[in-house]
């Protein structure tokens, strides 16, 4: 090696040597596109309905709120954590709001604040603990999971005497909250719901966030090597509770949708979410160890999640096959992850 | 030679409780040159460069930086000075791209208020030419740092040292676990740091890494200076037989020999 061999900047020509498919291979994103073109012309294939613009609207509905939140989980494995309380903390949100207003008469805007500073509470309460113990937040949030589990069965009942809040859509400015989170528009004569643009929003949000920001660099850091990070002054602490209060803000987002779009919530709304927003993002190619994934890989496992549902219904098959499914396109997924992440981590000699 | 030293360590001594770590060390870094700190594991060498790097202070003796006294109050205190140390563990996370964890901490931005982002692009092409400049062949900085050798990962942190404002640079055992060759990688770039005008601390078991690139040579044994030696002062197989303890290495031998059968 010389001096100045590569002196002046500028494209260098000996980046074609690293390869063109290593550098697609190492896109986390990749391999659940492959899997939601697949699952697309398998589905379209066996159904005219499904690759209607009916039956896409049909499809792109249960992916999109599952989308918000699989991009705002995605960041946050990416960083590093679970969160097994993010599913029931979309019920929480959106009890909040209901018992707030249909109940108590509290004004409708100040209770979406309040039932958005609840879970930002919450999510606040998970960092730190995380944190300040050190302990797998796994265990943390399992924790809060079940309190949460039963607060929200336990105050609902206590308040209304049944399992569900009602009578959202008779509280003031119902037609706003409407317009904004569960409004319809038409695209080819097929009814789309407004929380498919919402997702595409998060979509881009979360991914400039995680690429193009300096919060971003962060996330992979504290993901990837926290105490490399903090050797260089990455702030992990401030890093890691923000990612929880990231992933609360988009359960207060999907919650409020619920409610707004059903006009009544259930109290055990969001059980058992957690996890299928956990099956999105490693579907996109988040690690599990933390350290890398996408926003818009996280997405992309959502669309999947949203065919797969549904073109199980129009193939006609029964609906039961759709856990199958998804278990097996998650192993899958989790297993080219472990060999991409091998791959990456190889060292070239 | 530089005629003026740019760090100055004179006398310094720590103890933890009652355990003394280092008494009495003494040595000068200048600009570009190569100030070798050796000695065995236990010697003192960790305490030494925690001294120099701002996390542990002096109980005795004095730090005199260009001439004047300084006290470094912790690691932020000798960054800012313009210390920089590269950890053996390096800093780096393995799977983020080699321009990510150059500028990690200190990402440039662009933009304003809720549009500040990281300064992709200046981030991408300072590293190329910071890599270019210290001679290092990496050929996209996009590649992990995971898929660089040990040996080019050193030379990256030495690089984000030096770009990052260091004039002294401090190398814990940048070499020790390494195989020949990478070791030799990573004694050019110390050679290439030096030519550049910065000061290096070289910390180090091996006398054959440190004797072709060091001028200055301090050994350490048991917390206790051994002696500070220019390169004219002392030969390779003068600094080889110190480090192996010397007479200790004699009587050893000594010993071994008497089982002929």
């Amino acid at each position: 090696m010389t001096a100045g061999t590569a002196v002046q900047a500028g494209p260098d020509e000996r980046l074609a040597r690293v390869g063109l498919l290593k550098r697609i291979l190492l896109k986390p994103e990749l391999g659940a596109s492959l899997g939601a073109v697949l699952v697309f012309v398998f589905f379209a294939v066996l159904s005219d309905v499904f690759r209607s613009a009916s039956g896409i609207a049909n499809w792109l509905d249960p992916a999109s709120t599952l989308g918000i939140m699989a991009v705002a989980v995605a960041l946050l494995m990416i960083g590093g954590h679970f969160d097994l309380s993010a599913g029931v903390q979309t019920g929480t949100a959106a009890i909040t709001s209901g018992l707030l207003t249909t109940y108590y008469g509290v004004n409708t805007w100040a209770a979406l604040v309040i039932s958005l500073a609840v879970v930002l509470a919450i999510g606040f309460v998970n960092g730190y603990l995380v944190v300040r113990t050190g302990l797998p937040s796994f265990i943390i949030t399992l924790g809060t999971f079940l309190m949460l589990q039963g607060l929200n069965l336990g105050i609902t009942k206590l308040v209304t005497n049944t399992v569900q809040v009602n009578n959202f859509n008779k509280i003031i400015g119902y037609d706003v909250l409407h317009a904004v989170f569960a409004s319809e528009f038409t695209i080819a004569g097929a009814s789309f719901q407004i929380a498919i643009v919402w997702w595409i929003v998060a979509t881009i949000l979360g991914s400039w966030l995680l690429l193009r920001t300096r919060f971003g660099n962060w996330i992979f850091a504290t993901g990837g090597d926290p105490n490399a990070g903090r050797n260089v002054g990455v702030p992990v602490a401030r890093t890691t509770i923000t990612l929880f209060m990231i992933t609360s803000l988009a359960a207060w987002f999907v919650g409020t949708t619920q409610i707004v779009r059903l006009t009544s919530i259930q109290a055990q709304a969001g059980f058992g979410q957690e996890l299928i927003y956990i099956v999105a993002a490693v579907i996109g190619g988040c690690l599990l160890t933390g350290g890398f994934g996408s926003a818009i890989g996280a997405s992309i496992g959502a669309l999947i999640f949203g065919m797969t549902s549904q073109g199980i219904v129009y193939a006609g098959w029964d609906a039961d096959w759709f856990k199958f499914f998804l278990g097996a396109m998650l192993l899958l997924a989790v297993l080219a992850n472990q060999y991409i992440r091998r791959f990456a981590e190889l060292s070239r000699r | 030679m530089a005629d003026e030293p740019l760090l100055e360590i004179r006398d310094v001594s720590k103890t933890f409780g009652s355990v003394i770590s280092l008494s009495g060390v003494s040595t000068t870094v200048r600009a570009g040159q190569v100030t070798c700190v050796l000695g065995d594991n236990g010697a003192g060498k960790s305490t030494f460069i925690k001294i120099l790097s701002g996390v542990h202070q002096p109980d005795g003796g004095e730090l005199l930086l260009d001439g004047k006294p300084i006290r470094l109050g912790s690691p932020r205190e000798a960054l800012d000075a313009g210390i920089a140390t590269v950890y053996q563990d390096l800093a780096m996370v393995p799977l983020m791209a080699i321009w990510r964890n150059f500028f990690l901490g200190s990402e440039p931005t662009k933009g304003w208020g809720p549009f500040r982002r990281f300064d992709r692009a200046t981030a991408i092409e300072t590293t190329r030419r910071e890599l270019a400049d210290m001679g290092i062949d990496i050929r996209d900085p996009d590649q992990p740092v995971g898929t660089l050798s040990g040996g080019e990962r050193q030379s990256v942190a030495i690089a984000r040292a030096v770009h990052f404002g260091a004039r002294l640079l401090i190398l814990d055992e940048p070499t020790s676990a390494l195989g020949v060759k990478q070791a030799g990688v990573v004694l050019r770039y110390i050679a290439r740091a030096r030519d550049r005008g910065l000061g290096v601390v070289f910390i180090t078991h091996n006398p054959h890494h440190a004797y072709p690139v060091g001028d200055r040579f301090l050994l350490l044994n048991r917390g206790k200076s051994l002696g500070d030696f220019a390169k004219d002062e002392l030969s390779l197989a003068e600094l080889t037989k110190m480090m192996a303890g010397g007479a200790e290495l004699d009587q050893l031998a000594h010993e071994l020999e008497r089982d002929p059968s």
